[in-house]
């Protein structure tokens, strides 16, 4: 029997795909429109994700037996953004151009539903490892979908990935853009991110038989 | 035999395959199918999707002719070849071969484009769906070439037109299901993804990107975008309505258009009501704005100044406004259904349209967000219109009963 058995390698890869928090349960649309505009900040923004809601979920999951269900939301509330200020910190004192760019989403991560949905959903009745798969996978699920959503918002839109012009100079009329190229401002705004977790949700759906609903 | 037998015959020898669909949709643009109605009602009028759509592409001739002597038009007034137009509408500065032919060659490759990519999309989802081509690109087709300007590269409309047909449309189910216009949500991608190419001094007059930084470097300003920075409009009123002026393709012409309404408005393709009520709701926001301008409450300073203190009128001859309600706010999809939800979407389409016009100097040309606007909530008033007559309906019923 290797690390995890088959039903903890089913909570890692769950979330990945068939129960994707973004693109099934529809949670943290919010961010993922926000901060996708560059690729470096979406891959920045998942490991913060990736942190706190791994990190949360097991320290909910050790106090699950002592948290009065009437207050729980707030001792939640306290857990979350505790790890929310450490990684902003963080953020703060090593990347502070980067802290700049995500502004205040990364204290928004308080509010997102992904964080406060597996709370309530897993951690609360399920063991301190097992929680702390469920919340590795569904931080990788958010991670996957802001990475695909944040490649393509940058490369149509910025012409470069992690800031590096992939495509050549827009200014200095190099690389495709030597051939009339031109870059797609429409892809830096919030709505286009919209529109490509829709088209992501729609390839998802039409791909996997499990997810037709009629 | 002849074709259209020829046609028949072949159909049924290709029933049920896959290419079936794309083999119907060209035999039901040049003949009427020859099935007969098995259940249901017999009798129907003649006035079928395809023949909707091909009266409002005959409304739009005229516009797209007109398009391509403007731009020719244009193009050599701003190299300084010719004299503007000085007597009347039938001028021979304007109405010339040379003209015609660099718009001819300017913008039919703009509607081969249109034409091809879009229904290329709709050919593609039909086989796909196994469902039957729908009419429907038909008059989008038409209409994007119109709304351009003369100048954009031709892979941008591509692109457009693949994200609109496929965002605005198909993803809703197809033709008259969509709650945008197409058409419209193909120039607003435009705009938001290509703002070089839409707006500005260049883009309207063709080949003046190019020219760009040369000694040939000429400018061509929309009368609204000249407007909106304040400065005076270089054309007089006349010339606005006629409409030899730079803009879109086809959208400068307001007599042309105001032709192309009466036709839809007597062959009852277009509604009345919403071009109607559209007007209205313009005169009504354009004097409140003179209203203001008069009383002196914005100075002229103001970067607003110039577009309040535009008569108002003149914003019924100006820019897209015309060609806006009389050929998108009337799309029968995406307008209100009720008569009189039709007055208060159209009303609304012209009021907000010259707010957006006037208070965002980024981009005046208001009409086609007010338009994209009201479409998202003409479902909302049809509601409300069906709701009420149902509330009145019932008092009356109590005060019988009663």
């Amino acid at each position: 029997m290797g690390l995890l058995s088959k039903r903890d390698t089913k909570l890692i890869t769950d979330p990945l795909a068939d129960n994707n928090p973004i693109t099934i349960q529809v949670l943290g649309i919010c961010s993922a429109l926000a901060i996708t505009a560059e690729l470096e900040a979406s891959i920045v923004m998942s490991i913060a994700v990736l942190f706190v809601l791994g990190l949360g979920n097991v320290v909910i999951s050790l106090m699950r037996n002592i948290i009065p269900s009437k207050i729980r939301i707030i001792v939640q509330l306290i857990v979350v953004a505790t790890l929310v200020i450490i990684v902003d910190l963080v953020l703060k004192a090593f990347a502070y151009q980067l802290s700049k760019t995500l502004s205040v989403f990364v204290g928004l991560i308080i509010t997102n539903c992904i964080i406060m949905g597996r709370f309530e959903a897993f951690a609360l009745a399920n063991g301190p490892w097992k929680s702390f798969l469920d919340g590795i996978g569904n931080s990788l699920g958010y991670a996957v979908i802001l990475i695909i959503v944040g490649f393509f918002r940058e490369l149509l839109g910025s012409g470069s990935l992690l800031g590096f012009p992939v495509l050549g100079d827009a200014i200095e009329k190099t690389g495709v853009y030597a051939y009339g190229y031109e870059n797609n401002g429409f892809m830096l705004l919030a709505p286009m991110a919209l529109i490509t977790v829709g088209l992501i949700i729609w390839v998802q759906r039409n791909k996997s038989k499990a997810l037709i609903e009629d | 035999m002849a074709l259209k037998d020829k046609l028949h015959n072949l159909k049924e020898k290709y029933r049920g395959t896959k290419m079936a669909p794309l083999f119907n949709g060209f035999h039901t643009f040049l003949y009427t199918p020859n099935e007969t109605t098995h259940s249901g009602s017999h009798i129907r009028g003649a006035d079928d999707l395809k023949r909707t759509m091909n009266t409002v592409i005959m409304a739009l001739v005229p516009c797209l002719i007109f398009g391509m002597f403007n731009a020719g038009y244009q193009h050599h007034l701003a190299a300084g070849e010719i004299e503007r137009v000085s007597s009347g509408f039938f001028s021979a500065e304007f109405w010339n071969a040379a003209n015609f032919w660099i718009g001819f060659a300017k913008i039919l490759p703009l509607v081969f484009v249109s034409y091809v990519v879009g229904l290329g999309i709709e050919f593609l989802f039909a086989i796909k769906k196994g469902h039957e081509i729908e009419e429907g690109y038909l008059v989008t087709g038409m209409l994007v070439p119109l709304i351009v300007p003369v100048d954009i590269p031709l892979w941008m409309l591509s692109v457009a037109i693949i994200f609109g047909v496929v965002i605005g449309k198909e993803v809703f189910g197809g033709t008259g299901m969509n709650i945008l216009n197409p058409a419209l949500l193909i120039r607003a991608f435009l705009f938001f993804a290509y703002p070089t190419w839409m707006s500005g001094d260049k883009v309207w007059v063709a080949e003046a990107v190019e020219r760009t930084g040369t000694a040939d470097a000429m400018s061509g300003e929309t009368v609204l975008g000249a407007l909106a920075q304040g400065q005076e409009a270089a054309y007089s009123a006349l010339e606005m309505f006629y409409g030899f002026i730079p803009g879109s393709v086809g959208e400068t012409s307001t007599l042309l258009i105001i032709l192309g309404a009466l036709f839809l408005i007597f062959s009852k393709i277009g509604s009345w009501r919403v071009m109607l009520s559209s007007v209205i709701g313009a005169i009504v926001m354009g004097l409140i704005f003179n209203q203001i301008t008069a009383a002196g409450i914005i100075g002229e300073n103001s970067k607003f100044y110039a577009l309040m203190n535009t008569e108002f009128w003149q914003h019924l001859v100006l820019g897209g406004f015309a060609f806006g309600i009389v050929y998108m706010a009337t799309d029968p999809v995406t307008a209100s259904q009720t008569n009189k939800g039709k007055w208060i979407y159209g009303f609304l389409i012209g009021f907000i349209g010259i707010l957006i016009r006037v208070f965002n100097p980024a981009y005046p040309e208001g009409i086609m967000l007010s338009i994209l606007l009201m479409n998202v909530f003409a479902p909302t008033i049809d509601h409300y219109v069906v709701q009420g007559n149902v509330k009145r309906r019932m008092k009356r019923l109590k005060v019988k009963s009663a």
